[in-house]
């Protein structure tokens, strides 16, 4: 019986203790939310914005954004084209106000149903002409491009592919990696069904399936396998590797561009975007606007290691700047409009590895 | 719920529940079952209407994602023959069959030799070996899943430790072979504390009488102790099996594709794909409860807890054996502790780029959070079983019956099968992406272990406390709260805190069902793994290490002291 009453008196603290910090949650929130109607005019709620870019990335910006308004600002995040088919499937009755994506692919996708709704001019003449949606339904925040990322330990520089379509050959048999689940290699597929048609891009995939490629769930996770030596190479945007070795210098991880003009060295943007029928898009473009403002941007060129595309922010010397790339040329626009069925086409791929 | 003897049941929705069921009936003593009788037939049926109706309300409530399930698959027959004759069912279906049996009978295996080392032998430290090998229910097995990906994968902290003696090391510790290992070690306390709990109540008598009659140990072991056991261990490795076929953490990140990681995968893209393999998962899951209950016989153990028992010489084995129990504790136990301290301690000296470790007071809602639901949910699941076992045990109304094995069985259905479910059902609703469906999702998924200790409350006040109060004048809301709330509390607190434990940990309805901005650790702790963010990922995890820890103390491991 005396147990028993520990027990219950725990219980009973527990409870309490909830009580009151939601208490306390709640009072703030409201405060919060109480100046960012004054200060913005922002409507009911908070700012709900479905990030298919995770929080560990975009976060800081957020709650940067946040302060300084007082706008409450709500995340739900998962991969990229996760978040848009949620977007579609929720439709008149989502919540979401602003969508990020990982790429622009799936945005495209959006476009296409008239799911978003487009930005201001004035917010949109922020970035150049090539790097947004010509009917203002995304803008692009950053710029990354697409690596292979590889283990100097374990395969020497020299050998390494020059296209990123020699990684159907034997030689690379099992080791090098990639993630199908992620918006950044779903749209690499799509530019690649643009660029090359769509037999060769089902032909690449199955010839990587048949390649015993490893698969991964996201880009941090390859560069983090790659820099112990699990896995030799994979495929990724270039940033995630500067974040590793600026925290541990020793890895053994690098970055490789395939050669000039290869679609294995695709530019791929970050991008922002309006959900239709929001009751807050001037908070949404308030948001979008911070995104590309000098502080953003300059925190996505030195912490995240991206192409800064706005703010007057130039990139990091240590990238190798863009002008001086022969880079491969895709149309943004049109670009992942058939997201489903890029996604289909992944999935019948058979990448991930069954037993 | 058939039958409602607490004291004759290893077979419960938790192994801390089975400790709780059976202290708890062992405590109510034998005044319970002539107190039934009487109260069965005098037990006033007024007013019994509308605890009829709660029942009726009840049971609909926890077989609505089935039954929605079960609509939405028949709604478009042909998509769900598509998927099931062009193979797009039956490889899931087959890795989830082979993963889920393989760790339950390894834990099986596991669990009964350990269970059967601490209580019956004089294996060398029984006393703090009864108290680790349990511990391992602490550690969620997502949280176990990817530290073992840390500690054993190539260039790994093993790697690293075996490095400077000249031996190479590196295992892949994904797919089959990952999810088997992570799995088994991290459920194998289930079937340990139901054997443990069943070999306590077991008068060695026939042990004895077998080894006067010249068996062997080993002999008496297989021929004697392992047929007494079989209850607790079936019981014990029906837990497991429901454990795995349900789980989502470890095989997503393990990349093992079974049935939840493809049903989490398809659940955007490919809606029907995802509801005809929901459907399968949970047919699947109950069939198997089914069978596992009646094909176990369960006999009741005659007397109370054998003063003494009998203790089994290791001579030669000795050594074998606590290198056994090492061995699992050591990996179960120190290894994830040690890998989150070591990241937790790396990344403050290297100052990693993690924002937990910039700002930690993003702990502070997701901490939140995860207490404010779990509570809710515990305290929700009480109040709605509690009336529905009184109906059963006191009235044995066939109705509040059948509402009970309902219940029973939402414990058997994936928590990913009836949030998927509830994420299509409420999506047009107001509370579409509010912790009103969340707290719905954990109450159905884990109403069973708030019903087991519904159960043993209402067995435990005897009939002639209130023929007693009666006598004094004390009746309705006073006796209620003077009477038998006091006796019920105890086992309403232990079956409200095993749902608690559960929320705690839960993972796949979490992450389908969660409101906008809404985190509680599991869901942080998972996004950071899967992104391999270890240091933002092992800071959460010892925090809720620590809850979990704290609550199974109180519920587990301190009621076991009959161990």
């Amino acid at each position: 019986m005396r147990r028993s009453r520990t027990l219950a008196a725990v219980l009973a603290a527990a409870l309490m203790l909830t009580a009151c910090s939601g208490d306390e949650t709640d009072d703030t929130a409201d405060g919060a939310s109480d100046s960012g109607a004054t200060e913005a005019g922002a409507t009911d709620g908070p700012l709900v914005v479905y990030t298919g870019r995770s929080t560990e990335l975009v976060g800081p910006v957020l709650d940067d954004f946040s302060e300084q308004t007082g706008i409450e600002v709500q995340v739900r995040d998962g991969d990229t084209a996760e978040m848009a088919l949620l977007i579609e499937q929720e439709g008149d009755a989502t919540d979401a106000d602003v969508f990020l994506a990982q790429s622009p692919g799936a945005v495209a996708y959006l476009s296409e149903a008239g799911l978003l709704q487009p930005m201001s001019d004035d917010l949109l003449a922020e970035v150049d002409e090539q790097y947004r949606a010509d009917d203002g339904d995304w803008i692009g925040i950053t710029a990354r491009q697409r690596v292979l990322v590889y283990n100097q330990d374990l395969v020497s520089e020299d050998e390494l592919p020059a296209s990123v379509f020699d990684l159907t050959d034997a030689e690379w048999a099992g080791r090098f990696a990639v993630a199908p689940t992620n918006g950044s290699f779903q749209d690499f597929v799509s530019a690649l069904r643009q660029t090359e048609g769509d037999d060769a891009a089902e032909e690449w995939l199955a010839g990587i399936a048949a390649n015993d490629v490893q698969t991964y769930g996201g880009n941090s996770p390859i560069v983090e396998a790659v820099g112990r030596g699990e896995v030799e190479m994979g495929l990724v945007n270039h940033y995630y590797n500067h974040r590793f070795l600026a925290e541990d210098p020793d890895l053994p991880s690098r970055n490789h561009r395939f050669l000039d003009g290869d679609i294995g060295s695709l530019l791929m943007l970050s991008t922002a975007s309006v959900v239709a029928g929001t009751d807050q898009a001037q908070a949404a473009e308030e948001l979008i606007g911070f995104m590309l403002g000098t502080q953003a941007q300059e925190y996505f060129q030195a912490e995240t290691f991206e192409y800064p595309l706005a703010g007057g922010v130039e990139p990091l010397d240590e990238l190798p700047p863009l002008s001086e790339q022969d880079l491969p040329e895709v149309d943004y626009s049109s670009w992942g409009q058939d997201l489903d069925s890029t996604l289909a086409m992944i999935t019948d791929a058979g990448l991930e590895s069954p037993e | 719920m058939p039958d409602t003897t607490p004291d004759d049941r290893p077979h419960v929705p938790s192994a801390g529940h089975g400790d709780v069921a059976v202290g708890a009936g062992v405590r109510a003593g034998a005044g319970v079952d002539g107190g039934r009788e009487a109260a069965t037939q005098r037990a006033s049926r007024r007013g019994a209407w509308p605890a009829r109706t709660w029942a009726v309300l009840v049971g609909l409530a926890f077989a609505a994602p089935m039954v929605f399930l079960v609509l939405k698959v028949a709604a478009e027959p042909a998509a769900a023959v598509a998927a099931a004759t062009d193979g797009r069912l039956w490889p899931p279906l087959r890795r989830t069959l082979v993963l889920a049996t393989s760790v339950a009978a390894t834990t099986a295996v596991v669990g009964t030799l350990t269970g059967w080392l601490v209580v019956r032998t004089d294996l060398p430290g029984r006393r703090l070996w009864r108290i680790l090998l349990p511990l391992p229910l602490v550690v969620p097995s997502f949280i176990g899943a990817f530290t073992f990906l840390i500690a054993f994968g190539p260039g790994g902290m093993a790697a690293d430790l075996l490095a400077p003696l000249g031996i190479g090391w590196g295992i892949r510790v994904r797919g089959f072979v990952g999810s088997w290992a992570v799995l088994s070690l991290f459920t194998y306390p289930y079937v340990h504390l139901l054997v443990a709990s069943r070999l306590n109540q077991l008068p060695p008598s026939l042990e004895e009488a077998a080894r006067l009659l010249g068996r062997r140990p080993r002999q008496v072991f297989f021929s004697v102790v392992v047929p007494q056991l079989r209850p607790a261990i079936t019981g014990g490795a029906l837990l497991v099996f429901l454990y795995v076929v349900s789980d989502f953490g470890v095989v997503d990140l393990m990349r093992h594709n079974v049935l939840t990681r493809v049903i989490y995968a398809s659940r955007l893209a490919d809606v029907s794909l995802s509801f005809t393999l929901s459907l399968s998962l949970g047919v699947l899951a109950l069939l198997v409860a089914a069978l596992e209950r009646m094909s176990t016989r369960r006999d009741r153990v005659a007397g109370a807890r054998a003063v003494g028992g009998l203790q089994v010489r290791l001579g030669r084995w000795k050594p074998a054996a606590v290198a056994i129990v090492a061995v699992v504790v050591g990996l179960a136990l120190l290894v994830p502790v040690a890998v989150l301290v070591t990241w937790t301690v790396r990344g403050l000296l290297v100052g990693a780029s993690s924002t937990i470790l910039d700002d930690p007071t993003r702990l502070w809602a997701p901490f939140v959070a995860t207490l404010r639901v779990s509570l809710v949910a515990a305290l929700v699941a009480v109040v709605v079983v509690t009336p529905v076992s009184h109906l059963a045990i006191r009235v044995r109304d066939r109705l509040a019956a059948t509402t009970s094995t309902i219940v029973v069985a939402g414990f058997a259905l994936p928590g990913l099968a009836i949030s998927l479910a509830l994420v299509y059902w409420l999506r047009s609703t107001p509370i579409y992406q509010t912790e009103v469906a969340l707290v719905a999702a954990y109450v159905i998924h884990f109403g069973a272990q708030a019903l087991r200790g519904a159960e043993v409350a209402v067995a435990s006040v005897p009939h002639r406390m209130h023929e007693a109060s009666r006598v004094l004048g004390v009746a309705g809301w006073r006796r209620w709260r003077r009477v038998d709330l006091p006796l019920m509390l105890p086992s309403l607190l232990a079956g409200g805190g095993l749902v608690l434990l559960s929320v705690m940990k839960e993972l796949p309805a979490t992450l389908l069902l969660s409101p906008n901005g809404f985190d509680t650790l599991a869901t942080l702790i998972w996004s950071a793994a899967s992104e391999a963010l270890w240091t933002t990922a092992a800071i959460p995890s010892l925090l809720l290490l620590a809850m979990s820890g704290a609550l199974t103390w109180l519920l587990v491991i301190r009621r076991s002291d009959a161990i």
